[in-house]
């Protein structure tokens, strides 16, 4: 493994809190005593409220809207129309994979909840209560709720709004090598194939979308405060969608309840909020309600996934033939780099050493909500990874071999990196082995089939899952990598105050990740100034460097690095301030957290608090005053963190019910700043990854509607079933990344519902059962366990 | 309507309409934003409050159906200028992420450890069940509520 200068944790005292440090969270003092600043708490004076009426129906004309009685309740001072917005070329809006969307609805209404007019009055109650007073007229149409229908010949056209659009194909898209994997296949002893749905599912963050749009009609300046978690790239956007100077505009990110991606697309409620505040000259508030956010905004996953693996009888994998139908909704709306029409789903090849893949996607318009948002995931990374897990599992079975050693057989060797996958991915470092190991360990694999033995004399069916994942994360490289033309790079600006204090401003947002610790750490690290004497501001457009915003697990990787660079350049500014007031020369200063001291006189040495303070009081003549700086970061590559995570399940064969008995994850994400945060998200991720295997779904009924459109029908586990987990890691810090980081926050998501389902699945083999959709209920399983008794 | 309510020891008033919600005549009438508002079902306990010391759901009660009660917020947990234990083990175990759930958190686990000074963990675990939480995995709430638990008694032997 080689590793750059920097890999290696500094050794800062507790004290500054650099690089490794389980320092407590800055931003807790305020959350712990009810000071956070979320966007429902901004009242700005002479707000008004909007409120949004959506469409019962799924596919209908709009024939006419009388909003007049509407408009005569008291405290209602506007109801804003597909056809008013229209009128400023505001009806339709781009979404960031270069489709439109209606904002509100002009012809026909596409889904249900869809938005379709919007009540303006003095208060939340008010609008609400006008939007019963809206009588709207639909002409109802068929709806298309299958993907695979939607693309047959004869299915109704949903997307009759775009100029040449005959079907309802959404995008076509191919990655890896066709006649390499057929001749791999055709070399294969066996195929292994697995059909599986990776079902819709929501962020559902506890926070909804919101915000406030302030456009000042004498100044023209627009204030918008929005649930953003990329705040810069929604001003530019906004900037050209509404041609309103971009100068005049201010996106601030106050604090977010949770984002998961669920805060990264641009809404119909922020459009419509900002055209009714320029109009009407007062500031206009957008808050949705739960119902709203699952039915209408940022859906994730739905992939009909059929998969093929080419195999030797002696468990040699070949290649991987993947063929798959996204439902993407009635808009493509899904926020992922334009280049990846499936997002990075390509990455499916996973952790294993192969020549050949070829993987074909096709996107298909429904009656559905748009979305396609990365749920807590580098984009479509949780599909892919959930796809190979679960294929490698089953091809265990098929020949014979135990899962852990298949896997063993096939895993990209650690002297093998960087690794050029099939299908374009160069991973930078990984050892995969020793991740696996550590979880069998654990479990103390060895023993298992006893285990489960045992649990049969009790009339109980125990199964072990296991997962080896592999992530792409941290967009990424300006070549490949962008959004909406954007180039994902990100930046931090760094300023050291006389009194030795700094402030670092990145393009990044947190939505809980604890970014005003983990950056502070490493600057504290780079420069020595403790990390409680670092300030940390994100979110603010007007006062923070361009970027393109947090997810995707992107900070560490770009504005992290970016940190490390600019604290760096700072620190060499600051050994030519030092040498003068040390009066030595700089190559005779040797560098010790926090201080410069005189090569061979340990006695003779300046502070960085003495430096900075030099840097606007006493610097050398010709040097530029001050000690600050701006970096703007364009990643070499993506990270590629990894891990093992083994589940030993238990399945009640009456029942159906299972519950987990243990849950391994060993997680490998390079160098870890703060380990107490990592840890925190890993434990957030694997809940969520059991909610999605267990729990979570949002499908609809043959009519088009939505089921799962509030939290009595969409299930979240509460800490009654969420299981209790074991963690444990590796290192193998990224070569490329400053200082060997790599991003966490999504690994555990993308990782686990694989294990999960893997180990419910080995539970039920011997039934010779080796799918169950998910989330994997009591009802499916018990279905399951009865077809596979009356088969045999 | 005129209501009358003791929120964190001190009385407000205020003037609603008979169908306000509770969790809206505090953060609209009474400015105290700490109370949040998740979902539409009373599912999330977002809103959780204590009144008379028990935890309600303020988005399922009226402002009028709280006139003369007694209410505790996440504003009125910091007592003579130091945290309440239950807010410095959150603090202490990053028992909070994006921090939206964690007021409601904490009141919910005050009034657990005020009728149970040494809970096992699944009595945590099930006093918690009524709330959401979308970031920590509960796992680090839990180790908090234990971490309050046990400095309460350190601190009253």
């Amino acid at each position: 493994m080689t590793t750059t200068e920097g890999n290696a944790p500094s050794a800062t005292t507790p004290e500054i809190g650099g690089v490794g440090h389980s320092v407590r969270r800055k931003e807790d003092d305020r959350f712990v005593q009810g000071g956070g600043q979320y966007l429902e708490d901004i009242t700005l004076p002479g707000m008004l409220h909007l409120a949004l009426l959506r469409s019962p129906l799924p596919h209908a004309r709009v024939v006419k809207i009388d909003a007049s009685a509407a408009e005569q309740l008291p405290g209602v001072v506007a109801v804003v129309t597909g056809e008013a917005l229209a009128a400023h070329d505001l009806a339709w809006m781009p979404t960031l994979s270069g489709d439109t969307q209606a904002v509100l609805a002009t012809d026909k209404v596409r889904f249900q909840g869809q938005e379709v007019a919007g009540v303006v009055a003095e208060s939340p109650y008010i609008a609400w209560d006008a939007l019963e007073l809206i009588d709207v007229e639909y002409d109802p149409l068929p709806p298309v709720v299958d993907p695979k229908r939607a693309l047959e010949a004869d299915a109704p056209l949903i997307r009759d709004d775009k100029e040449g659009q005959t079907d309802n194909s959404c995008y076509q898209w191919e990655a890896g090598d066709k006649a390499a994997t057929d001749q791999a296949f055709a070399e294969a002893d066996t195929v292994v194939s697995l059909d599986t749905h990776y079902p819709r599912s929501h962020p559902a963050p506890l926070e909804t979308c919101g915000c406030v749009a302030d456009l000042n009609p004498v100044t023209g300046q627009a204030t918008i405060y929005m649930t953003s978690q990329a705040p810069h790239a929604i001003r530019t956007l906004f900037a050209m969608v509404a041609g309103l100077p971009e100068e005049n505009i201010r996106v601030v990110s106050p604090d977010i309840g949770g984002g998961f991606g669920n805060k990264v697309p641009i809404y119909p409620g922020y459009v419509v909020a900002t055209a009714a505040s320029l109009l009407i000259g007062r500031p206009v508030k957008w808050i949705e309600s739960r119902s709203e956010n699952l039915i209408s905004t940022g859906f994730a996953r739905d992939y009909h996934m059929h998969a093929d693996l080419a195999l030797r009888r002696d468990g040699t994998m070949l290649g991987l033939r993947v063929n798959m139908v996204s439902d993407n909704g009635a808009f493509y709306a899904d926020a992922q780099p334009s280049k990846f029409r499936a997002g990075l789903f390509h990455v499916v090849t996973g952790s294993y050493d192969y020549p050949a893949a070829h993987v074909v996607t096709q996107g298909a318009y429904t009656n559905k909500a748009p979305g396609g948002v990365a749920y807590r995931c580098s984009f479509r990374i949780t599909e892919a990874s959930y796809l190979i897990e679960r294929l490698v599992q089953n091809a265990a079975y098929e020949l014979g071999i135990d899962p852990a050693v298949l896997r063993m057989k096939n895993f990209i060797r650690p002297e093998q990196f960087p690794y050029h996958t099939p299908t374009g991915f160069v991973y930078d470092s990984g050892d995969y082995g020793a991740a696996l190991q550590k979880a069998l360990d654990h479990v103390a694999y060895a023993g298992i089939a006893q285990e489960k033995e045992e649990a049969r004399k009790e009339g109980k069916l125990v199964g072990v899952g296991i997962a080896s994942f592999t992530e792409a994360v941290g967009a990424g490289p300006s070549k490949d990598y962008d959004i909406a033309g954007l180039k994902m790079f990100d930046s931090a600006e760094l300023r050291v105050h006389p009194t030795g204090k700094a402030i670092l401003k990145l393009g990044t947002k947190s939505q809980g990740q604890g970014h005003e610790t983990t950056y502070a750490q490493i600057v504290a690290n780079e420069l020595g100034i403790p990390a409680s004497d670092i300030a940390v501001r994100e979110g603010d457009t007007d006062d923070t460097p361009y970027g393109l915003g947090t997810y995707a697990s992107r900070s560490t990787p770009t504005s992290g690095a970016a940190a490390v660079v600019i604290a760096r350049k700072l620190r060499e500014k600051a050994r030519t301030i030092a040498a003068h007031l040390l009066e030595a020369s700089e190559e005779d200063l040797d560098w010790e957290p926090g201080r410069f001291v005189v090569k061979g006189a340990p006695d003779r040495g300046v502070t960085i608090q003495d430096v900075a303070l030099a840097a606007y009081t006493n610097f050398p003549d010709g040097t530029e005053p001050g000690l600050e700086g701006v970096h703007y970061y364009d990643p070499p590559n993506l990270t590629y963190p990894f891990g093992s995570y083994v589940v030993v399940v238990e399945v009640d064969e009456e029942t159906g019910v299972w519950s987990v008995r243990r849950m391994i994850a060993v997680d490998d994400c390079g160098v870890r700043i703060n380990p107490m945060i990592v840890e925190g998200q890993i434990c957030g991720g694997l809940a969520e990854g059991f909610a999605m295997s267990a729990m979570q779904y949002i499908t609809f009924d043959e009519d088009g509607n939505c089921i799962g459109s509030n939290f009595m029908d969409y299930l979240i586990p509460t800490a009654w079933e969420t299981p209790r987990f074991e963690l444990d890691e590796t290192v193998t810090p990224s070569p490329h990344h400053p200082i060997g980081a790599k991003g966490v926050g999504e690994s555990a998501t993308v990782g686990s519902p694989a294990a999960y389902v893997n180990a419910v699945i080995d539970a039920l083999a011997p039934f010779g059962i080796r799918n169950i959709d998910m989330p994997v209920t009591p009802a499916r399983v018990w279905e399951a366990m009865r077809e596979a008794k009356a088969g045999t | 309507m005129q209501v009358t309510v003791t929120v964190n020891g001190v009385e407000r008033n205020g003037d609603v309409e008979p169908r306000m919600l509770l969790v809206h005549f505090l953060r609209t009438t009474l400015d105290l934003t700490g109370t949040h508002v998740g979902c539409d079902t009373s599912n999330c306990g977002a809103c959780t409050v204590l009144l008379d010391g028990k935890p309600v759901k303020s988005c399922t009660m009226f402002a009028v159906q709280a006139n003369r009660r007694s209410i505790t917020t996440v504003e009125g947990l910091k007592q003579d200028g130091q945290l309440d234990p239950i807010q410095q083990g959150f603090k202490e175990m990053h028992g909070l992420q994006c921090g939206f759930c964690t007021p409601a958190m904490m009141l919910v686990s005050k009034a657990l450890l005020d009728r149970d000074s040494d809970p096992e963990e699944d009595d945590i675990r099930w006093a918690l069940s009524g709330n959401l939480c979308r970031c920590t995995g509960y796992v680090n709430i839990v180790k908090a509520v234990q971490w309050a638990a046990n400095e309460m008694q350190r601190a009253t032997p």
